[in-house]
Formats: C-alpha cells, sequence, structure tokens
C-alpha cells in the first residue's frame, strides 16, 4: 500500500488549522508508520551524544554504559511478549527479521525437511522472501485465506506434512489488521514438532502476545509501528522447549550469539525497549481507546453512506484498524479528495505495480471493491475531533464523486454492472 | 505521486460533468474502461446534425484523478469542434496539458477512446436514421 501523497509539502499543511482548532494534515496512517512517542525519544536523546559508546566494547565505561542500556532494552520487549531476554536479538527492523526468521530456519532444519507453509495474505517481506527460497529447493505451500481474512486451521493441518520445516504466519494483517489464530497455529505446529514464526509487528503492543501460552518459536518485532523509532527491529528466538537455531543472515563479528552480526544501534534499540514498556502499560486503556475511535468512525461513516463494505474480520482485527471499501469510488481519487488526511489505499493507482491489493483480493473482494477501499490506521495520538472531521471529509467526498461516477448512476438505473459487457477488459 | 496544478484543478472543479439522454438520435455515448481495471469513463455529445458541430458534451468518470481530468479536459476540448476535427484529438495533447506522469498515461488514452467512441456512437445513430436509400448508394 502506498500513501496519500498529494503535491503540496507536509510544510504547506503545518500552516493550516481547520475550523474546529484540528492541526491539518491528520496522520490516520498508523499502519504504515507511527509517530515516535515524545517519552521514547526523550530517552533515546542521551545516546546519540554523551552515551556514545559501543555495546560490544568490554573493557570501559562507555561500552559498558551502552550495553547497560542494550540488555535493559532487551529485557522489556522480552518482557512484553512473555520471553527471557536472552531470546531478544536485535536488527534493523521488520523485514531484516522475517529475511533472518525464514531463510535463518530454512537453511538450519533443510535436512530435516524442506517445505514452509506460509498465506497468501503475509506482507510480502514474508512472501518474497518465501519466493526466494523456492529457487533453492524449498517448497512453499501458499495458504489461502477464507472471506473473513482468517486462514481455516483444518487447511493448515492438512498441509503439513513430514517435510514440513517451517510454518510462518502473521499475527496481524498490515492491511486489514485481521488477527490469525496465532494460540491454534502454536499448538499445532508444537505438536508436530515444526517450528512457528510469526510476523508480529503489527500486533506486538497493540494485542496481548506471549510466547509461551502461544507457542511462538520466532517473532518479528520492529520499533516504528509502536511509537518507536525506524531501523530498530528485533528477532525473538525460542532458547528451549524446544530449543530454535538459525543461520544468520549477516556474517562478522558474532554479536547477538552469533546470529545477527554488526554494531548494535544503541540508540535505536533505547528507543524499542521505551516503546515496548510503554506499551506494555498502556496497552489495556489504549486498545479500548481506539477500539472505541475505530467503531466511532464505522458508524460514523456507514450511518451516512450505502453501499460501503468492510473489508475483513470486525471479530478478529487489530483494534485501530478500519479497512472499507466505498463502491463506485475509485481510491485514489477518494484519496485525492481528502488530501488533508492521511490514509492509505488499496486502489493499484496508489501502487508501483498498477494492481490492487492482492490481501483484498484474497478475501474474495472483487477488483472492482478493492480499488475502492481505504485503510484507516488509527494510533495513539488521535482524538475523537479527528475521527469526526475525517468522518465528515470522507463521507462528503464519496458523495461528491459517485455524482461524478458513471457506475453509480447505473447502479442506481437498476444496471447489473457484473453484466455490462465493458469496452477494455484489462488495462 | 505529485498531481499537477491543472490535474487538481479539473478534480476540484471537473467540467461538463452530468449525462445526456442517451436514446436522443443527436447525442453520442461513449463508455469505456472496466470497474475490474479501475477506470471507467461515460463521454457524451450533443451534435448539430446540419453542421455536424459538438455543442455540448457531458463526462462522468470512476477513476483516479488523472482518469477524472483527462475526461473533464476531453469534454472542453471537444465541445465547438466538428466531429472530424475531435477524432483529431491525440491522447499526447491531454498527456501534455495535464503534465500526466508514465503511469498515468493510459488515462489520457481512455479519455481519448471515449472521444472516440462517443462519436461512433453517434456516427452509428445517423446512419440508422438515413433513409434506406441513401445508405445503398454507396
Amino acid at each position: 500500500m502506498s500513501t496519500n501523497g498529494n503535491k503540496a509539502t507536509l510544510n504547506d499543511h503545518e500552516q493550516r488549522t481547520a475550523p474546529n482548532g484540528i492541526k491539518l494534515p491528520i496522520y490516520m496512517d498508523n499502519h504504515a508508520t507511527t509517530p515516535m512517542d515524545p517519552r521514547v525519544l526523550e530517552e533515546m536523546l542521551p545516546y546519540f551524544m554523551e552515551k556514545f559508546g559501543n555495546a560490544a566494547s568490554r573493557n570501559h565505561p562507555f561500552g559498558w554504559v551502552a550495553e547497560e542500556a542494550v540488555e535493559l532494552s532487551r529485557e522489556r520487549i522480552a518482557k512484553l511478549i512473555g520471553a527471557s531476554p536472552k531470546e531478544i536479538i536485535f536488527t534493523s527492523g521488520a523485514t531484516e527479521s522475517d529475511n533472518l526468521a525464514i531463510k535463518g530456519v530454512a537453511e538450519m532444519y533443510r535436512e530435516k525437511g524442506n517445505h514452509i507453509i506460509t498465506a497468501v495474505t503475509e506482507h510480502k517481506a514474508v512472501l518474497d522472501t518465501c519466493k526466494h527460497l523456492e529457487k533453492f529447493g524449498f517448497r512453499v505451500t501458499y495458504l489461502p485465506v477464507q472471506k473473513d481474512g482468517l486462514i481455516d486451521l483444518d487447511d493448515l493441518k492438512r498441509t503439513m506434512d513430514d517435510k514440513t520445516i517451517l510454518v510462518t504466519i502473521m499475527a496481524a494483517n498490515n492491511e486489514i489488521g485481521v488477527l490469525q489464530p496465532i494460540a491454534e497455529i502454536g499448538k499445532l505446529c508444537r505438536e508436530r514438532g515444526v517450528i512457528f514464526h510469526t510476523d508480529a509487528v503489527q500486533a506486538i503492543g497493540k494485542i496481548p502476545i506471549d510466547v509461551n501460552k502461544m507457542n511462538i518459536d520466532v517473532a518479528s518485532i520492529t520499533g516504528h509501528k509502536l511509537y518507536g523509532p525506524k531501523g530498530a527491529g528485533a528477532l525473538y528466538v525460542r532458547r528451549k522447549n524446544p530449543r530454535v537455531q538459525i543461520v544468520p543472515l549477516i556474517d562478522g563479528g558474532g554479536h547477538e550469539r552469533g546470529m545477527r552480526s554488526g554494531t548494535l544501534n544503541v540508540p535505536g534499540i533505547v528507543g524499542l525497549g521505551k516503546a515496548c514498556s510503554l506499551a506494555m502499560e498502556e496497552m489495556p486503556q489504549e486498545s479500548v481507546k481506539l477500539a472505541g475511535l475505530r467503531d466511532h468512525l464505522k458508524n460514523s461513516i456507514m450511518s451516512r453512506l450505502d453501499e460501503v463494505y468492510i473489508n475483513g474480520s470486525m471479530e478478529h482485527r487489530l483494534p485501530g484498524n478500519l479497512n472499507i471499501s466505498f463502491a463506485y469510488v475509485e481510491g485514489e481519487s477518494l484519496l485525492m479528495g481528502i488530501n488533508d488526511i492521511a490514509v492509505s489505499s488499496g486502489s493499484a493507482c496508489t501502487s508501483a505495480t498498477l494492481e490492487p491489493s492482492y490481501v483484498l483480493k484474497a478475501l474474495g473482494t472483487g477488483d472492482d471493491l478493492a480499488h475502492s477501499s481505504i485503510r484507516f490506521g488509527i494510533g495513539r495520538f488521535n482524538t475523537e475531533a479527528e475521527v469526526d472531521y475525517v468522518a465528515d471529509r470522507v463521507v462528503e467526498t464519496v458523495l461528491r464523486l459517485r455524482e461524478l461516477s458513471p457506475l453509480y448512476e447505473m447502479a442506481k438505473e437498476g444496471v447489473d454492472l457484473k453484466n455490462v459487457k465493458w469496452a477494455a477488459e484489462a488495462h | 505521486m505529485s498531481y499537477s496544478d491543472k490535474v487538481i484543478d479539473h478534480y476540484n472543479n471537473p467540467r461538463n460533468v452530468g449525462s445526456m439522454d442517451k436514446s436522443s438520435a443527436d447525442v453520442g455515448t461513449g463508455l469505456v474502461g472496466a470497474p475490474e481495471c479501475g477506470d471507467v469513463m461515460k463521454l457524451q455529445i450533443k451534435v448539430n446534425p446540419q453542421t455536424n458541430v459538438i455543442e455540448d458534451a457531458k463526462f462522468k468518470t470512476f477513476g483516479c484523478g488523472s482518469a477524472i481530468a483527462s475526461s473533464s479536459l476531453a469534454t472542453e476540448w471537444v465541445k465547438g469542434k466538428t466531429v472530424d476535427q475531435a477524432l483529431e484529438i491525440k491522447n499526447t495533447e491531454i498527456v501534455k496539458e495535464l503534465a500526466l506522469p508514465p503511469v498515468k498515461i493510459h488515462c489520457s488514452v481512455l479519455a481519448e477512446d471515449a472521444i472516440r467512441a462517443a462519436i461512433g456512437d453517434w456516427k452509428k445513430k445517423q446512419e440508422a436514421t438515413k433513409p434506406a436509400a441513401v445508405q445503398t448508394v454507396q
């Protein structure tokens, strides 16, 4: 998904204030990235200048200070997911964590088997990594999802065989916010001795994740989806019951128990740790608040517009996520109309490939409705006044664009658009 | 992606939005694109049968801002032209006028297709309304 990118710069927008005092533009794209929490930045700042030491310097206080900070972060991250600190490996972010988990497990266990199971709605960091492994003799099963976006556990069971070494299924989807049945998947994997990796970057800090209760063996984490810094991520790698081993992607000084060499990004790691401890403290109240705002947004839009469809399960969903298709309105044109609000669309026109969202297509959403989809990602710093403003702007823009839409006119005349013979059936 | 000022202007103030009676003999309707592709344009022209001049044009478009702007511009350009002159409008001129980036060139192609389809529809109606004897002369 790419974001709304109209011509005006952020500086132009910073000057603007809506009549009710709301600062524009409004940021409501918190699945793409979250703004950093000021409390996180505050904790990071000393580690750029006065506490600049290399955490691997064992012989002087500069190194000790950095190492101490890194170890505190390791504890904080571990605590959030019920792990032990030694099971946390620092990386540069989610994409590296996913690559390290999948390639690292595949290479380590390839004598045991060559079969990997994932799902079609995974992030590209997982899908493309699996595709890469297919070129090297691995067999990958891409599980379909049901209409609500969840995988069918029976499909998973049927697909597992004695060559299956890894199941990689995300905890929460980045487009539709749908939560996969992680605990059930973990249980199935554990029973069969298959390693279970989950890309948990959208879920951690938003919903409770416990690696032991859920039988998770490897989990990807990143700082910038939970109000921490970009470029700082982690991988949880289980150390016992069972011990999971991975082959490193990056060789070098043997940092991070040999799994990820490279001098540690101390300020980033400090920020990631602080972000996790804040999430731990605030998740219970924050998730209630976000779900409330999300439901308010949904009701405010849906009570005023017809032919609006929610993509993915509302029941199994991240609290701050709403993904809606506005029939007869193309997503990019809608983004253009609400250019004082930062959200994303699954429209082909907003993607580099000119293909509509593969996630929505996997749910069985037609291409026409995939083109009409908008993802709202409500986060820690959004307010009810902002949600009201967003709902009003979306409703008025959809109404305006429907007046402009030949499809809306035809539908109102009773034409069944599915039966129309369109002049161009391809791009 | 950034939009040119002209695209933004057409998007915010689209010209000639609306519909005409598609059953009228003087009206030609072009409907091009497909919902699955994310672009559908309906362009209609009203032609003076004596002079072949396009006296009015209307459009409705489902599509991105560039698609809306391309079809809005197309209605402006065809108005006042004869049918033959309108057929000479090239998508490249639309690209130039709106400063469309390469990924949006298909929007201009669709607008050109819409003009051609509308004129084609009008011509078909003209043929149909001509006396049979005239048609067989060829």
